[in-house]
C-alpha cells in the first residue's frame, strides 16, 4: 500500500459521500484473517516443548507473540522469564563488518548484553570453527561458515525461555551433529525450550512435550510421541485416489492435481514391493502448456527420500498421446525399503506453482526381492535399498556345516 | 547455568495485552541501551570501512560543500558579508545543516534500511531511528575540525558566544529528531514516502538561511519564516561563532524552538501509536 492509493481511496469515497443521491461507501474487500484463535496454553519452567503442524497453521505467530515481535490483537500473554528469540540466524550481520564484529553485533542483537559476549567469546569462535578467518569480513565467508558463525553465537543465547523456529538444520553434517547437541544441551539445563520444526524426528529425540496447531488452534497437546503421532496420521487421512478435501494445498491454481495412483503397473492399486516395477500416475485437470510434475516422498518421520521432476526431460521419456491429462512415472524397480511413505506432489508451468500438495498419497511399500536378494522389513534402518554384492570369507555363510 | 541478567528478574512477570503497554516501554528503552550503542557503532563502522579515504571523507565532504557555496554566494553572487570571511559565514550554516539533513536522512530510512530486525527480534523501535542519528553526531564533530582549520586560516577569533553552539546544536537534534520519527513511522506503511524526504530537504535547504543571511528577510515575512527551526538553528549558529553584526531574533529563535519541540512531541506520539503494527507491515 502506498500514499498515493490510500489517499486516492480516501477521496473517493469522500467524493461518493459528497455526491448528491451518491449512496453507500466502497470499502476495499479485505477479509479477516485469524492466524492463531482461542489458543490456551500454559508452559511450565523447564518444559521443552515442540510445536507441530502444517505450514499455516500458525506456528511462526505464535513464536513471534512470545518474542513481543507482534501484539495480540486479543488476549492475554504472561511471561516470566528473559525471552531470547531464534526465528533465523544471521540476524543483523552486516557484510561489510568483520566476524569478530558480527559476533558482538549479532549477540547484541539477540539480547546479550557486552559483558556476556565477551565472556562467551572464545566459545562462541571455538564452536563456529572459523578462528582463522574471525578478522575477514563476513561477505567474504563461504555459506557454511557464514551460517556457522550465526548459529554459534545464537547457540550460546542463555535465556530462561529460548524460542527456536527451525533454525537448526544448517552447516554440514559434522555441524549439524554438533549443534544438536548444543540444543540437547541447553535443553537439558532447565530452561523452558519452545522448538518448532517439521522434522519430526528431531522434535521425537529433543522434546518431552508437543503441541500440535492446526489452522490456527490447538489440535492436540501432550507427549512429543503423541503429538507427531497425531501429526503424521493428520497427513495420512487420504488414501490413493481421489484427493481429499481437507488436503493442505497452496500454488496459483492454473492446474490442479485431480487424482493420484500408485501401484505395481500390472494391476494398479496392487501393492507396491521392494525392488518390483512400480507406478505412479498423477491425474490433472486440464494441462497447460510448459506444466511439469514433481513429487517428493517421505518417510515415516518426515524426513525427504528422494523426489522425481518430469522437468529433467531424458530420453527414455514418453509422451502419452491419449488426451488425458496426466503423468505416468514408472520406475523398473522401486529402490525403496519396506514401509510407510508420504506422496507431495507439485505441479509447475514454466517453473511458476500452480499447486502443491502435502500428503498427497501415502504408500505401503511391502516386502519383495531384487535379482535373487529378499528386501524386508527393517524399521528404523533407514529408506533407501542399492543393489549389492557381498563377498565374505570362506566358512562364514549360514549354510556351511559346522565343524 | 544461567547467570541472573540485569536484564529481568526471573521472578518478575510480563503481561503482554493488545493496545498500549507504555509501562514498560521506558525500562525497556534503558534494557536495551547496549542495543543502541551497537548500532550507532556499527553505522559507523559500515561508513568508514572500505571507503578510498576512510575517514577523511567526514572531511572533505563538508569543505568542498563550503568551498562551492562559497564561491558561488561569495563571488559571484556578491552577497554582502559584513568583514567575516564568506567560508566562516558558510561553514557556520553547511555544518549544522549537514548534521540536521543526513540525520533526517538516516532516521526516515532507519526502520525500513532495518526491516530484517523489526521482523525478527524484539527491541524497543525507537532504537534505530535515535542510534542512526549518532553517526551524523560523529560526523558533524570531525567537520567542526573545519570550522578550527578555518579559523586559523583566516586569522578569525570567534566570538565568546561560541559556547551556545551545544544548544544551538540541541535544538537541530531535536527537529531532526522529529522529523525523523514521523518519516520513519510513515515510510513503514507508505513506502514511497521515502522518495519525498530527498526533496523536502531540498526544499528546506533553500528556505534556511544557509547561502543567505537571515537580514534579507522582509520584516513582515520574518515570523513565518521562522516556523522553520533550521533557521533558529542556523542563526543561533551564525550568532555564536560569528558574533559581532548578526544579531539573534529571540523571537525567531523561540519560534523554532516551539515549533522544534512540537515536532519531537508528536513524532513520538505518532511512532508510538503505529509501533505494534511495524512488524507485521514492513
Amino acid at each position: 500500500m502506498n500514499a498515493r492509493e490510500t489517499l486516492a481511496n480516501g477521496l473517493a469515497n469522500l467524493a461518493r459521500r459528497l455526491r448528491p443521491g451518491g449512496v453507500g461507501v466502497r470499502r476495499v474487500e479485505s477479509e479477516e484473517f485469524w492466524a492463531l484463535r482461542d489458543v490456551s496454553l500454559e508452559l511450565a519452567e523447564g518444559d521443552v516443548v515442540g510445536i507441530l503442524g502444517r505450514n499455516g497453521a500458525g506456528k511462526s505467530t505464535l513464536l513471534k507473540l512470545i518474542s513481543r515481535i507482534m501484539e495480540p490483537t486479543t488476549g492475554e500473554i504472561r511471561i516470566r522469564g528473559r525471552v531470547g528469540s531464534l526465528l533465523e540466524v544471521g540476524t543483523g550481520f552486516h557484510p561489510d563488518l568483520t566476524g569478530r564484529e558480527n559476533i558482538f553485533l549479532n549477540g547484541a542483537i539477540l539480547g546479550m548484553s557486552r559483558a556476556e559476549i565477551r565472556r562467551k567469546f572464545d566459545q562462541i569462535v571455538a564452536f563456529s570453527e572459523i578462528e582463522r578467518f574471525l578478522d575477514t569480513p563476513v561477505k567474504r565467508y563461504s555459506s557454511g561458515m557464514y551460517v556457522r558463525l550465526a548459529f554459534s553465537v545464537a547457540a550460546h543465547l542463555e535465556p530462561e525461555i529460548l524460542i527456536i523456529d527451525e533454525v537448526l538444520a544448517v552447516g554440514d553434517a559434522a555441524f549439524q551433529k554438533k549443534s544438536l547437541d548444543r540444543m540437547s544441551e541447553v535443553a537439558a539445563e532447565g530452561r523452558t525450550v519452545l522448538f518448532v520444526s517439521h522434522n519430526l524426528g528431531l522434535i521425537r529425540a529433543l522434546c518431552k512435550r508437543g503441541i500440535l496447531l492446526e489452522a490456527g488452534t490447538v489440535r492436540f497437546d501432550g507427549t512429543a510421541e503423541d503429538a507427531v503421532r497425531t501429526y503424521l496420521e493428520g497427513l495420512e487421512g487420504s488414501a490413493a485416489g481421489e484427493l481429499a478435501p481437507n488436503v493442505q494445498r497452496h500454488g496459483r491454481g492454473l492446474v490442479q492435481l485431480r487424482r493420484v495412483e500408485a501401484g505395481a503397473p500390472v494391476d494398479s492399486g496392487g501393492g507396491l514391493e521392494s525392488g518390483r516395477p512400480a507406478r505412479f500416475v498423477f491425474e490433472t485437470s486440464p494441462a497447460l502448456p510448459g506444466l511439469s510434475c514433481v513429487f517428493d516422498i517421505f518417510d515415516s518421520l518426515g524426513q525427504h527420500v528422494t523426489y522425481f521432476d518430469s522437468a529433467n526431460t531424458s530420453l527414455d521419456d514418453g509422451v502419452d498421446d491419449t488426451g488425458e491429462s496426466r503423468f505416468v512415472c514408472e520406475l523398473d524397480e522401486l529402490l525403496l525399503l519396506p514401509g510407510r511413505y508420504r506422496v507431495d506432489v507439485a505441479l509447475n508451468c514454466d517453473g511458476e506453482l500452480q499447486e502443491h500438495v502435502e500428503g498427497a498419497a501415502v504408500i505401503d511399500v511391502h516386502d519383495g526381492t531384487s535379482g535373487r536378494r529378499r528386501i524386508v522389513a527393517a524399521p528404523g534402518y533407514g529408506s533407501a535399498f542399492m543393489h549389492h554384492r557381498w563377498v565374505c570369507p570362506r566358512g562364514v555363510g549360514p549354510n556351511t556345516p559346522k565343524p | 547455568m544461567a547467570v541472573a541478567s540485569e536484564r529481568n528478574d526471573p521472578r518478575r512477570e510480563l503481561v503482554i495485552r493488545p493496545g498500549h503497554h507504555d509501562s514498560e516501554y521506558l525500562p525497556d528503552l534503558w534494557r536495551y541501551r547496549e542495543l543502541f550503542y551497537f548500532l550507532a557503532w556499527r553505522d559507523i563502522l559500515v561508513r568508514y570501512k572500505q571507503t578510498v579515504i576512510g575517514a577523511a571523507w567526514a572531511i572533505v565532504k563538508p569543505l568542498l560543500t563550503i568551498g562551492v557555496l562559497s564561491y558561488i554566494f561569495g563571488k559571484l553572487a556578491g552577497m554582502p558579508a559584513d568583514g567575516v570571511p564568506y567560508p566562516i559565514l558558510v561553514a557556520a550554516a553547511m555544518l549544522p545543516w549537514q548534521f540536521f539533513a543526513s540525520s533526517v536522512s538516516d532516521s526516515s530510512n532507519s526502520l525500513l534500511a532495518g526491516s530484517e530486525l523489526v521482523a525478527k527480534v524484539y527491541f524497543p523501535r525507537l532504537i534505530l531511528p535515535g542510534s542512526s542519528m549518532v553517526v551524523n553526531l560523529i560526523d558533524f564533530a570531525v567537520s567542526c575540525v573545519i570550522l578550527v582549520g578555518l579559523f586559523v586560516v583566516y586569522r578569525f577569533v570567534p566570538s565568546p558566544a561560541i559556547v551556545a553552539v551545544p544548544l544551538f546544536l540541541l535544538l537541530a537534534a531535536v527537529t531532526a529528531a522529529g522529523l525523523g520519527l514521523w518519516f520513519a513511522a510513515l515510510i513503514v506503511r507508505y513506502r514511497d514516502i521515502r522518495h519525498l524526504v530527498p526533496f523536502l530537504l531540498q526544499l528546506g535547504l533553500f528556505a534556511s538561511p544557509v547561502g543567505f543571511s537571515s537580514d534579507v528577510v522582509p520584516a513582515d515575512w520574518q515570523l513565518l519564516y521562522a516556523l522553520n527551526p533550521m533557521v533558529g538553528v542556523i542563526d543561533g549558529f551564525r550568532w555564536s561563532i560569528l558574533g559581532g553584526a548578526h544579531e539573534l531574533h529571540a523571537p525567531a529563535v523561540a519560534v523554532s524552538v516551539v515549533v522544534a519541540v512540537a515536532l519531537l512531541v508528536s513524532g513520538l506520539a505518532y511512532f508510538r501509536r503505529v509501533e505494534r503494527t511495524f512488524a507485521d507491515v514492513i
